[in-house]
């Protein structure tokens, strides 16, 4: 019996482990690519070979192999005391290094990605700090206070959270043009703010509060705004720490409203701005690899740092897939 | 104290009565903190929420001109149930929501009860490895998709090569693009699903699988008899939730194919995008983007119902 429960045990890590490895390797095959060698030529080839295209495919970048391979072929040039070879051997390690991150240095260098995670940075944050304070206003309000239109107010705003985004895209767009914003950020930032998930998590949230502690502050002669920041706000901070992760989330993978109103390069975002490099069709797939990696690697960092909020997130209906 | 002061109140409401507005724009003004602290959210959700989803019906029932919008009555929705192109997209996006929602929940729940019974630690690994491919942004799963798929280099051909298969052109066949992108959502895993099932499955009471265990059902048994049927509303909730995403799927299409080969991948929403922003007809694309609400709205509420009763 206990024999079978720890086959069944390790039965379970090995299929868990095979799923993980499967579903994480799309992931690995971005970073891979990102550093495959492209075109190159050692003294075994006959021509130069390009990895990145290679059949089969390299499944790991071949870079790594080749330095140690020159590394040995170098070391054995120095023992036999042939200078020349010695130096061929070095300037090909060189060659590899260089070829290895050229993605990273010509994406750096030739596109605005530098320009797009900035503006993918800046709108997230913007975003996200204003959504969590006008929401916590509104929620804080809707849970404990009382005053004529209240309920008509909350069912409008929550009513709003099951109408999917595509259904005001043309209308959004055209007030989004008639009020000038059109190829600016405040189009994206604008339109986030009438979202009503944040109302609905925030006024949840307070609702449980204990009304003892406003009236006591009150008592105190505290002023509204007063009670607002020292009370409720650090009260409510889990709830904010929640919809702060999902707005970062929500905005940094935004893509359908980007790319409808957003033009000028300089004003992109990264998927938008992926987008664009993937439609040049000029770029090699190394690197949209390279794109995507560095598109990538903000938010799995972002991930990882705060997990926990993630898991809470998605248990209270926030954070989308 | 309190209730005299309540009393009173009433006292003095009561003697006001008569002049009932006046009252209320009393009420109105002694709260006027309230209405200030809801002033920043109500103007941007009228601006950009409430007026554009009004804007959206009158829309669809308009033709659209920079020179001034004509009515046009129902024409819109019939163009658009007309048009081959649209068909097509309902049909598609029908397919990939059919196709790829019970795999998106399937997947979620066996992986949960697998994960669930190992420790504190190997629940939030695996919590970690499975949802960290969903974290990035779809346009990078996209890219890096398409390339797998690539019918000289990619790993799938590659793949499918060991067992003997000849390469297949994944994405530029018609009778292939389809089932590709399907294949892709089902293999990319359902991080989401899995950590809101975990969520529920450590919130199940303990005691039923103890008094299950003692009157001695098996392990499966106890997942089939307990597990499942406590997760009714985890699963209901799933199940609308990938279901309205699956409508709305367009990252995968404009990334990847772009809606051909033909129509073969033409979703709803790319449909709309491409009637709005390439070809300019807003009245067209309002009355499709309407339709898209009502069978999301169809389809939430007859799941909600049969999930419900069978419950």
């Amino acid at each position: 019996m206990k024999q079978n429960q720890k086959l069944g045990k390790f039965l379970i890590y090995v299929t868990l482990i095979f799923m993980a490895v499967v579903s994480l390797l799309p992931l690995y095959w971005v970073f891979a690519t990102s550093l495959q060698l492209p075109s190159y030529q050692n003294e075994t080839m006959e021509e130069p070979i390009n990895y990145v295209e290679s059949t089969p495919p390299k499944l790991y970048p071949v870079g790594v192999n080749e330095y140690f391979h020159q590394w040995k072929m170098r070391e054995a040039a120095e023992d036999a005391g042939n200078e020349a070879q010695a130096v061929y051997h070095d300037q090909k390690m060189d060659e590899v290094v260089t070829k290895t991150f050229e993605g990273f240095v010509i994406l750096f260098e030739r596109t605005k990605i530098m320009k797009w995670l900035l503006n993918s940075l800046y709108i997230s944050i913007v975003t996200t700090v204003a959504i969590v304070l006008i929401d916590t206003m509104s929620g804080y309000v809707l849970a404990k206070k009382k005053f004529p239109g209240k309920m008509i107010i909350f069912w409008a705003i929550i009513s709003t959270m099951m109408i999917p985004e595509q259904v005001t895209l043309v209308p959004t767009f055209m007030m989004v043009q008639k009020l000038q914003l059109f190829d600016t950020h405040w189009a994206l930032i604008f339109p986030s703010l009438a979202l009503a998930f944040g109302v609905f998590l925030m006024r949840q949230f307070l609702l449980a509060i204990p009304d003892e502690l406003i009236e006591a502050a009150k008592i105190d002669g505290a002023s509204e705004w007063k009670i607002f920041w020292t009370v409720i706000v650090p009260l409510a901070k889990p709830a904010m720490a929640v919809l702060s992760i999902f707005t970062f989330v929500l905005m940094w993978n935004s893509f359908l409203w980007p790319i409808i109103v957003l033009n000028d390069e300089n004003l992109l975002t990264l998927p938008a701005g992926l987008k664009t490099l993937q439609d040049a069709n000029l770029a090699s797939f190394k690197l949209l690899m390279t794109g995507a990696t560095v598109a990538a690697i903000p938010m799995i960092v972002f991930f990882l740092l705060f997990q926990r909020y993630f898991v809470k997130g998605l248990s209270m209906g926030g954070v989308k897939q | 104290m309190e209730t005299n002061t309540s009393t009173t109140r009433k006292v003095n409401q009561s003697t006001t009565r008569n002049t009932k507005t006046k009252s209320l724009w009393k009420e109105i003004y002694k709260n006027r903190v309230a209405y200030l602290f809801l002033l920043p959210k109500l103007l941007f959700f009228v601006l950009f929420m409430l007026v554009p989803i009004v804007w959206a019906f009158i829309l669809s029932f308009q033709e659209f001109n920079i020179m001034g919008s004509t009515w046009v009555g129902f024409d819109n929705y019939i163009t658009a149930f007309q048009s081959k192109v649209f068909k097509v997209s309902l049909w598609n996006t029908f397919i990939y929501t059919v196709v790829t929602v019970p795999a998106f929940v399937i997947t979620a729940l066996v992986i949960a009860s697998l994960v669930q019974p190992l420790g504190k630690m190997s629940q939030s690994f695996f919590r970690a490895a499975f949802y960290l491919p969903t974290v990035t942004s779809m346009v990078i799963i996209a890219m890096v998709w398409r390339w797998m798929y690539n019918y000289r280099f990619g790993i799938f051909n590659y793949i499918i090569g060991w067992f003997g298969f000849e390469p297949v052109n994944w994405l530029g066949q018609s009778d292939s693009a389809l089932p590709a992108l399907m294949i892709m959502s089902i293999l990319i895993p359902p991080g989401a699903g899995i950590i809101i099932y975990l969520a529920a499955m450590n919130d199940i009471d303990q005691s039923l699988y103890e008094a299950a265990r003692i009157d001695g059902a098996s392990a499966f048994q106890r997942w089939l008899k307990i597990t499942i049927p406590m997760l009714k509303p985890t699963t209901l909730y799933l199940v609308i939730l990938s279901t309205i995403g699956s409508f709305q799927v367009f990252t995968q299409i404009i990334m990847m194919t772009g809606g051909g080969p033909g129509n073969a991948t033409e979703t709803i929403v790319h449909v709309i995008y491409k009637t709005a922003f390439r070809d300019f007809k807003f009245g067209l694309a309002s009355a499709q983007s309407v339709i898209l609400f009502f069978i999301i709205m169809i389809f939430a509420i007859f799941q909600y119902r049969t999930l419900r009763d069978h419950h």
